[in-house]
């Protein structure tokens, strides 16, 4: 209960610390802040909050509809490939839809000089920040919506149709109310990752927050402004995680009669052909261009960049993702013991509370993990020179401790979810029963429940793995001297435009970020035998 | 194999008394059994037993050696009980014979796998050494829980509920399969059912018990023709109560006529004597206390027939509005409403006082 309380704290502690800023108000900043930065950040904000909103739902619930509920050529293969947008973070689809799409790239170039044609919306802009994240973060609202339909979709189409409603009229009267707890926390999800993103909008230069922070930090040296920025940041979070909490309460599985396999819709050849025309559109967009338009930039710059300093990036990147992963591994799995010896309703809300840090934007996360370590770290100094005679200027702050602790708050949730439910399902009665054969408590960690649980570390720590290695705004601000990841490699290409330099490490980060998604199905198709 | 001896035993959760002064003994090599309706206090006893429960107060010895007291329990893992758990608990990333070898991994190896063959060999499991979990039947699944708890040759065998997760028909070839395994194994068990088909199939001991506290604990046999109490009564087996009057200690009269008999009135101290003559009781008819005459002038309305195969069970409407059950070949297939003779076949009486 202690340890529970301990990392429930350290997600509390970046809050606290963002929140308290306001008590030393720096004037000027704080002046220009309000006149001229917060109006457009929160337009900003929330017309990105509001497109992106749009464009998950209608894309995740129709594709979700299709897969799970219509019978339609390729609709085997569409059912995972369509999650495969997961492993391309938001900030590469935005470099290769720019690079592509720009006025001086292939697609613009061959329209001009071909056709004369011009008018082609930019891309640079709200609209084109909204396309990309909605194609990048569908996946969300998809996977979770598609569980749904798949569940309670087919029983309630046909009790809608036997009532007297057409295909359409059940869709939009039940069907789609009814999966609307599990549509919301999907969309919630989606937002919470718009709000969070930092790459996309640095590529774009679409002023958010998270931007706002860094530029705060970077360019007027002013942790207090970031901290403030951070603070306003959280309330649009907390308002996404309350919803997304509370239609999580009013989702209940009820599975009846069988799946929906021996149920699904027949399209017609023409609806089938749209059917499939869409959802390879979707996938095409999202993904396969993407990757492909990855490929070929890495081809043309590979004989150059890969060279010993490539090799430092990646290795950094995977040994910064390996001790995270190993760190977030650990601490939910004595998380999820706790939970398990003393079970109950307060023990309850301090896990959702320990794990609430996944709603953070990364931005938040390296100025109120920051703040408090640098104070922490001015204060060893101060009693390290009075009474040891030390000579240095930080101890801590160039250390991996900021940013290590940063990973272990975003991305606790990643790796409690797993552990916490593969733990669920060994039942008191196989420990009872290991114990009468005569299994002491250490016997019982090592025969029994690492054992069996397995599987959900490996998902918990790959799932871990992945997201540090695509993390992007703890790692540019909170690194040691030194430490450039893929991901800091990325940025730094990106923002002076080298699109085609920035494609080797991309591909690296997304090909690591395949493997849980291939995992993540695998595991699927298995455990439902 | 061991003596198990509950004494006075009880134990309360948050206030509430869950069990009561459990006293039985279940001798060496027995089959015991806990019968109740659910929230009885039966698992609450075996898992008290098991180790997994503290006592507040009383005994509780095997083979001799205190395992509970007041204030101090023998850890789950030393006791050397084995347990069968209602769910079988399996260990579902080990095979079949690894769950079966799992409480042995002190032995020698040579000495494990003998034990492991033998015990397959007991259950008929065999061929499925190497499988997993997952992959056997349920009927299957409680065979190798049943192996798994008595492969380390524990001093008792504990089973929860072993049939309920098992279709009604597997159940009754079960119990009686299990009673053998364990019977050749010649191994103390204590089950806990809810089930008394189960029960009187099972085990050579029962204790019927309520809210905690075991009403009668005897044969099967005598459970069911000398239930000590209306709720053992009620509970075990079929019947009904109608009223009757005493007439001396062995004859007690009743709207069907005279029964004769020993009657053991439940009665206190200042109250028997006074009761043994035109003293009001119930007396329990069991189905097979009333038979079927087309002779007799005893007449009782057909209110209700069960077919049952070999025989119709008739819940008869007696003159005075009593009802009663009689069970009865299934060639006399009479319709409800009719009136059948009838006339009563007790060799014995079993009798409550009215209060």
């Amino acid at each position: 209960m202690l340890f529970a309380l301990a990392v429930a704290a350290l997600v509390l502690v970046p809050v606290a610390v963002t929140f308290s800023s306001f008590a030393r108000v720096e004037g000027d900043i704080l002046a220009h802040l309000t006149e001229f930065v917060l109006p457009e950040l929160v337009g900003n904000t929330l017309w990105l909050v509001l497109g992106v909103a749009i464009g998950v739902g209608v894309l995740g619930v129709s594709l979700a509809w299709l897969t799970a509920m219509c019978e339609f050529p390729g609709r085997r293969l569409f059912d995972w490939a369509l999650l495969l947008p997961l492993a391309l973070p938001a900030y590469v689809t935005a470099f290769v839809a720019i690079g592509l799409l720009d006025f001086t790239g292939p697609l613009q170039t061959w329209l001009r000089e071909s056709w004369g044609f011009t008018g082609l919306p930019e891309i640079r802009s709200r609209g084109g920040v909204i396309l990309v994240m909605s194609l990048a973060l569908y996946p969300y609202v998809y996977l979770i919506a598609k569980n749904a339909f798949a569940t309670q979709g087919a029983i309630a189409l046909e009790a809608a149709q036997s009532l007297g409603l057409s295909r359409i009229q059940g869709f939009f009267r039940v069907a789609l109310p009814m999966a609307r707890p599990w549509i919301a926390a999907g969309m919630m999800l989606a937002l919470m990752e718009t709000l969070a993103d930092f790459g996309t909008m640095a590529i774009f230069n679409y002023d958010t927050f998270t931007t706002a922070i860094y530029k705060a930090w970077y360019s007027l040296f002013s942790l207090p402004a970031a901290a403030q920025l951070a603070s306003i940041l959280i309330l649009f979070v907390l308002i996404a995680v309350v919803f997304e909490q509370r239609s999580r309460t009013r989702m209940r599985y009820g599975t009846v009669g069988r799946s929906a396999a021996s149920r699904r819709i027949k399209l017609s050849p023409a609806l089938a052909g749209l059917a499939l025309l869409y959802a390879g559109a979707v996938l095409a967009v999202a993904f396969l261009i993407p990757i492909t338009q990855l490929a070929l930039w890495t081809r043309d710059v590979i004989a150059d960049d890969l060279d010993s300093r490539y090799w430092a990036f990646a290795w950094h990147s995977v040994l910064l993702a390996g001790i995270g992963a190993l760190m977030v591994v650990a601490v939910a799995l004595l998380l999820a013991y706790a939970g398990r010896q003393r079970p109950g309703p307060a023990m309850m809300w301090v896990q959702r509370l320990a794990t609430l840090g996944y709603a953070f934007p990364g931005a938040v996360l390296a100025v109120g993990l920051f703040i408090p370590v640098a104070a922490l770290d001015n204060w060893l100094i101060d009693t390290g020179r009075a009474w040891f005679g030390f000579d240095g200027s930080e101890i801590l702050k160039g250390t991996l401790l900021v940013m290590l602790l940063a990973y272990l708050v975003r991305f606790l949730a990643v790796g409690f979810g797993p552990i916490d439910s593969g733990l669920h399902r060994i039942t008191r009665n196989v420990d009872e029963a290991a114990r009468n054969l005569g299994t002491g408590t250490a016997g019982l960690l090592t025969r029994i429940h690492l054992p069996m649980l397995r599987a959900s570390l490996l998902t918990a720590g790959a799932l871990a793995f992945v997201d540090i290695m695509k993390e992007m705004p703890i790692t540019l601000m909170t690194r040691p001297f030194g430490w450039d990841t893929l991901a800091v490699r990325v940025f730094e290409m990106t923002s002076e435009g080298e699109w085609e330099r920035a494609a080797l490490p991309s591909l690296a980060i997304v090909v690591a970020g395949i493997i849980p998604i291939i995992l993540m199905t695998w595991r699927g198709a298995h455990s439902h035998g | 194999m061991a003596e198990l001896i509950l004494d006075s035993v009880s134990q309360s959760y948050a206030k509430r008394q869950i069990i009561a002064d459990l006293t039985f003994t279940l001798p060496e090599g027995a089959i015991g059994c806990l019968l109740g309706p659910s929230g009885c206090g039966k698992t609450t006893a075996l898992r008290c037993i098991s180790g997994f429960e503290p006592i507040q107060s009383g005994e509780i010895r095997i083979g001799g050696e205190v395992v509970s007291r007041p204030g101090w329990m023998l850890a789950a893992e030393k006791r050397r009980i084995g347990m069968v758990f209602q769910d079988y608990a399996l260990f579902p990333h080990l095979s079949v014979a690894d769950n079966v070898g799992f409480g042995l991994r002190n032995d020698a190896r040579a000495a494990r796998q003998e034990r492991i063959d033998e015990l397959l060999v007991l259950v008929g499991l065999t061929a499925h050494a190497d499988q997993y979990p997952h992959q056997l039947s349920g009927g299957q699944q409680q065979r190798v829980a049943l192996a798994r708890a008595l492969a380390p040759r524990p001093r008792l065998i504990l089973m929860d509920e072993p049939f309920s997760n098992l279709d009604v028909e597997l159940r009754e070839r079960l119990s009686i399969e299990v009673r053998d395994i364990l019977k050749r194994e010649a191994t103390t068990a204590l089950i806990v059912t809810h089930d008394q088909h189960e029960a009187f199939a099972l085990a050579d001991w029962v204790g019927v018990m309520h809210q905690g506290r075991i009403q009668q604990w005897d044969t099967p046999y005598n459970l069911y023709h000398e239930p000590g109490n209306r709720f053992v009564a009620d509970f075990v087996g079929q019947g009904a109560l109608v009223p009757g009057e005493v007439i001396n200690d062995h004859q007690v009269e009743i709207e069907l006529g005279v029964l004769e008999g020993h009657i053991p009135v439940e009665c206190d101290a200042s109250g028997c004597e006074q009761c043994v003559r035109n003293c009001h009781v119930d007396v329990l008819l069991r189905p097979d206390d009333i038979i079927h005459d087309d002779d007799s002038l005893l007449l009782a309305e057909v209110e209700n027939k069960a077919f049952r195969g070999a025989d119709f069970l008739y819940t008869l409407k007696l003159p005075s509005g009593q009802h009663a059950l009689s069970l009865v070949p299934s060639h006399h297939n009479h319709a409800i409403g009719e009136r059948i003779g009838i006339k009563l076949a007790a060799d014995h009486v079993v009798a409550f006082r009215r209060e």
